[in-house]
Formats: structure tokens, sequence, C-alpha cells
């Protein structure tokens, strides 16, 4: 039996591209223990970073992309640092790193300004009043000039983690 | 982190004996960062990892070596250390 299955196309967006400097940010950054403020600057400041954008927690998208990104355990296989940033809460972030045994900080950005400094802001699946990331990837290296950057064009889109993997290899 | 302060302190939400903390800290316009922890106690081994115990607030001071928790100690810590002559 043929499966109907409709994807929904996102509008363009403008976000930032290969080559800008990607908008620094302060947000509470959390691991498995504790969140506290933590700059992009910051983190760059000790390296390139691979900043993966997703929606809430929660739901398959997030799940999956962390599932597929654990497991290629990139934080240990190249020279960056992992780290992920969506609307969810601290709390929930701290939940997410403990049911998947993520090693990456994650990002809390509750009201979404960092996706709108970054151009991938949407309202994906018309909540009142929410906003969320689009599912996006950027690398950005130590000058935090961004060297790759993938953003969905239909929702749901995952990350070509191939891709991504070639461009941390030509870090 | 870069240029991380000397001060962390451990801390809740909604914490009155953190905030007692934190009013002191303001007072004497001290560089410190906050690191937010869970309630529930078992979730703060963090915390423990520092100062021996789950319970916050609690702070580490790298200017002084110094590690404590309850908020009166801290409190009366700070006053001594960082309070100078009235």
């Amino acid at each position: 039996m043929e499966l109907e299955f409709d994807v929904v196309d996102l509008p363009e967006a403008t976000h930032v591209e290969v080559g800008e400097t990607a908008p620094d940010f302060t947000r509470p950054l959390v691991n498995d223990e504790y969140w506290e403020d933590a700059s992009l600057s910051a983190l760059t400041d000790d390296g390139p970073v691979l900043l993966v954008a997703h929606t809430m927690n929660g739901a398959f998208p997030a799940t999956y992309t962390w599932n597929e990104v654990r497991d290629r355990d990139w934080g240990e296989r190249f020279d960056v640092q992992v780290v992920g940033i969506s609307v969810s809460d601290p709390y929930a972030h701290k939940r997410l790193i403990e049911e998947r045994g993520i090693d990456n900080p994650l990002f809390s950005d509750p009201a979404a300004g960092v996706a709108a400094e970054y151009g991938i802001e949407h309202d994906l699946d018309g909540m009142a009043g929410v906003t969320e990331f689009r599912p996006a990837v950027f690398l950005v290296d130590a000058d935090r000039t961004v060297r790759y950057a993938w953003t969905a064009q239909e929702w749901p889109d995952f990350p070509d983690y191939d891709d991504v993997e070639a461009a941390l290899e030509a870090l | 982190m870069s240029e991380a302060p000397p001060i962390t302190l451990y801390r809740l939400q909604a914490c009155p004996f953190c905030e007692r903390v934190v009013r002191v800290l303001d007072e004497y316009d001290l560089d410190y960062r906050s690191r937010f922890v869970e309630p529930l106690h078992s979730r703060r081994n963090a915390v423990k990892r520092v100062s021996g115990k789950r319970t916050v607030p609690a702070i580490a001071d790298e200017n002084t070596g110094v590690t404590m928790t309850e908020s009166a100690n801290i409190v009366e810590y700070l006053h001594a250390t960082y309070g100078g002559e009235a």
C-alpha cells in the first residue's frame, strides 16, 4: 500500500551564509549536571564549533537528530565542539541529555532570539505564541567564520550528516 | 570558558537562601558565574564534587581556594573576605 506523505515546503529564509561571521550570543548552556550562561565566542575561543539547531525537544525530529549526532561522535573524531540549540528550557535539555545519552551541551533559547539573529526562526507547526528554530547546522571556525551551513527547506527535514562530516574533514 | 569569573555559585531557581548569597555578591560587586542545578538532590552530583554536599547554595572561590555551603556561612565568609573596612 502506498503511503501518502506530504512534506511541507518551508518559505525562503535569509540565513547566515558560509563565509559570514556567525553572530555571537549568550544563552544558558546545559550539560548533564547544570547550566550556566555561555557565549558562542567563548566556545570558539577554544576551537571550531558545530551548532546544531533543532525543534523543541520531545518530538521525533530532535530525538532522531541527536541519536544520529551522538552515534557519529564528531566531538571525539574531529577538532570540534558539538553543541545543540532549541527553544526547550534547561530542564527539558537535561532530560534529553539523560534520555539520549548525549555527550554534548545544549543551548536553551526559549524566546528564539538566536533563531532570529541567524535568520532561521520559523513558526513550524502553528502553535500560538511559539517561535521555533528551523532545523539548521552551522560549522563555525575559531574566528567565528561560518564554514558550512545547512537549513531545512521542508518540514520535517534532517541534516545531511555525510555533508556535515565532509565539512568537518575539511576543517 | 575563557576568562571565567573566579567565583562560582551553585544555585537553584526560586531558592531564597541562594538569593541571599546573590545579594551579598552583588553588594560587593563581585564577578561570579551562576551554575543552576535541579531541585532533586540526587541530580546534584556536580555540587557534591565541589563541596562534598548536595546542598545549595554552594560557592567555590578561586581567589581564596575556599568552597563552602550553607548560606549563613557563605554570607559571613563574603563579608569577612570582601567587606573590607566599614
